[in-house]
């Protein structure tokens, strides 16, 4: 990877969400960075905090209740000090995202091409001529048959599949770097995730963007990764090569998610399921969150939160049962 | 398969006799202002359901898995067809009534949620099936108990709760141990982890397979998830606009499937490994409109070995003799259509 200045850069990101009841502790100690061209895959379950961070790297987070600490960077800028002027011409033009349920982001009452070209104008100040046409070929792009009939329907005139892609388009339309996405797949047919990773594949190699893809699916993230970053409990306990982090998991809790992802065990045997349930983010255990669950815990678990370990070059655990350096 | 079905004394029809027979199922569901169109929602299905096996039903968007679901138990009856349920012709003059039915069949849903009564506490809920079907309210509760510990929740820790208290794997064992209340001999269960964490989903089939063994039960199981179909069940099914397109032992199927949807539908799992992604779709577009399925096979319109049979004559599953066997409708397999046969192999 091309190890200039990076194309996003996060550092001890932490974010709560405060209500009269209580405060969650969404994120807690979250760094990563991503290359231009790089696509990095946020591995978790529900409450690990993957969707979170994302909108985190948008400002997409409700301001009053939320509490944003750390440095977030998208190509040298700094998001967490923008202005709204600012973040208006940076969501959309220097990053886009996509979401699970496509009607997140297409509104019902206007034409795909209407809501394209209304995006394009807005960031590339081009006449309507020129934005029906840049839709066109945007919908092209992301093989939607019949194009031109398609600018003109409305999004439930579509099939999901095509609707996602709808969004995919509109989310490209203005050449964004780096491209966010979270869970855009889970909610498709077999047949139609498969396209649609695919498609997102191609289009981030054809335009040299940068990927922050969210997933709860292992199988997706080999599909689509160069990185893989698993979460739990609002940070992240894994990280490296998705090949190699599949294949040779450092963390109890990646190696516990391997074994228990249903691909190919034996009938008859019972598979082997991580014990527990995850913790709350009101309450967080002190130390390691993962101990509870985890039969590899010792007592000096407990006491702290593991720091990053570095087994071997681009591999980071946080795991005091893992050997290696913690410092690079 | 059962070890000995006939130790269950409301067996009739004893262990060769299939559980359920579904001869010609039919649903369509009118659209509302549509001029005289439906959607087809279930269309001609035949199989059965043997005794003490775990039948896996597969398909996407539109392939009317969810409506057979509810036509196994009668909740939609059907416009067309019959269903058998241990020998005795179900909702039929003189055959099996459908509150019979329902004492034997039960169902477990996707959504943990939505099945459970937001203002009853757990034990409540459990107990009320056995309440309803006429035991004292003593009995209920006590089987309430005993059927919260049987999924692993402890009943004096969860029986005073409400559903917003638990966790989405805490509820469905919830649902779970309330339809196993009632003693069924049949549990359909319709994408039971589908909602579920990849951790909690490893769990709640660990506990599923349990049950089954111990209370001697009949699982027919509805998934998307293709990965969980060859782990839990015996045989499977495959479902595609309405119709059933294949149906055979596990192994056949993921091995040697003869459908094009189904080698399709295989071909779209993620692969795990990734330096050997999926390169090329297995299949474009999107299952099309079970309102307006394409003439004769409905799949020819994506099919890559369609020809001009395909378009005129709707194929018929290959004869079908017991449980081994593995038939698909699909004129490629069949000498007698007039398909080359190109692609079979």
């Amino acid at each position: 990877m091309n190890c200039e200045i990076p194309l996003a850069e996060v550092r001890d990101l932490t974010v709560r969400f405060s209500s009269r009841e209580a405060t969650v502790h969404a994120v807690n100690g979250v760094s990563f960075t991503v290359q231009p061209g790089e696509v990095l895959c946020i591995l978790g379950e529900s409450g690990s905090g993957k969707s979170v961070t994302l909108r985190a790297l948008m400002r997409l987070l409700p301001p009053r209740r939320t509490q944003i600490g750390g440095m977030v960077r998208v190509d040298g800028q700094d998001v967490l000090a923008m202005s709204s002027r600012e973040l208006r011409d940076f969501r959309g033009g220097l990053v886009a995202m996509v979401f699970q349920e496509p009607m997140t982001a297409l509104d019902p009452v206007y034409t795909v091409g209407q809501q394209i070209g209304e995006t394009v104008r807005r960031h590339l100040g081009c006449d309507r001529r020129a934005a029906r046409a840049r839709a066109l070929e945007l919908l092209e792009l992301v093989r939607i048959p019949s194009p031109d009939r398609r600018l003109d329907a409305y999004p439930h005139e579509l099939s999901g599949g095509l609707r996602q892609r709808a969004m995919i388009a509109m989310a490209l339309s203005c050449n964004p770097r780096l491209l966010l996405a979270d869970e855009p797949t889970t909610a498709l047919d077999a047949t139609v995730q498969v396209q649609v990773l695919i498609l997102l594949r191609r289009l981030q190699r054809e335009l040299g963007m940068g990927m922050i893809f969210v997933t709860h699916d292992l199988g997706v993230a080999a599909e689509i990764a160069d990185t893989v970053a698993v979460m739990y409990a609002g940070r992240i306990v894994e990280s490296g090569p998705v090949a190699e982090v599949l294949a040779a998991p450092a963390h109890p809790y990646t190696a516990g998610l391997l074994a228990s992802t249903v691909h190919g065990q034996p009938r008859g045997r019972d598979i082997d399921a991580i014990r527990g349930s995850p913790p709350d983010l009101r309450r967080l255990p002190p130390g390691c969150s993962f101990a509870p669950r985890c039969a590899r815990r010792m007592r000096e678990c407990r006491l702290t939160v593991p720091e990053p370990r570095f087994p071997a070059p681009g591999r980071m655990a946080a795991c005091l049962a893992v050997m290696g350096p913690s410092a690079i | 398969m059962q070890d000995n079905p006939s130790l269950d004394l409301r067996d009739r029809g004893g262990p060769q006799q299939p559980l359920v027979i579904a001869r010609d199922l039919r649903k369509y569901f009118p659209v509302k202002g549509g001029g005289g169109k439906a959607v087809q929602a279930v269309d001609d299905v035949s199989f059965t359901v043997a005794k003490g096996e775990t039948l896996g039903v597969v398909g996407e968007s539109g392939c009317g898995k969810s409506t057979l679901a509810r036509l196994l138990l009668h909740l939609v009856p059907p416009d067309r067809g019959e269903l058998v349920f241990d020998g005795e012709p179900v909702g039929v003059a003189g055959g099996l009534p459908v509150d019979a039915l329902r004492r034997q069949v039960q169902m477990v849903f996707q959504d943990s949620y939505s099945s459970l009564n937001p203002r009853m506490p757990i034990r409540d809920s459990v107990a009320f099936g056995p309440f309803v079907q006429g035991k004292k309210k003593d009995e209920a509760r006590k089987i309430a108990h005993d059927m919260l510990s049987k999924v692993g929740l402890d009943p004096s820790l969860f029986g005073p709760r409400y559903p917003h208290e638990l966790s989405g794997g805490q509820k469905q064992r919830v649902n779970i141990a309330r339809a196993l209340a009632t003693g069924p001999r049949m549990v359909i269960l319709d994408e039971p982890v589908s909602a579920l964490d990849k951790s909690v989903e490893a769990q709640v089939l660990n506990l599923l397979r349990a049950l089954k063994r111990q209370f001697n039960l009949t699982f027919v199981f509805i998934s998307h998830d293709l990965n969980i179909v060859q782990y839990i069940s015996d045989r499977v099914l495959v479902m595609y606009l309405g119709r059933l397109v294949e149906i055979g032992p596990i192994d056949e199927i993921f091995d040697r499937p003869l459908h094009p949807y189904t080698r399709a539908l295989l071909a779209s799992r993620p692969s795990m490994d990734p330096t050997r992604r999926i390169e090329e779709p297995p299949i474009t577009g999107d299952p099309p409109n079970p309102i307006d399925p394409p003439s004769g096979c409905r799949f020819h319109t994506r099919c890559p070995f369609a020809e001009g049979v395909c378009e005129t004559t709707d194929p018929m599953l290959g004869s079908w003799e017991g449980l081994r066997s593995h038939v698909a409708a699909c004129h490629m397999h069949d000498p007698r259509s007039g398909h080359s046969g190109i692609g079979t192999a």
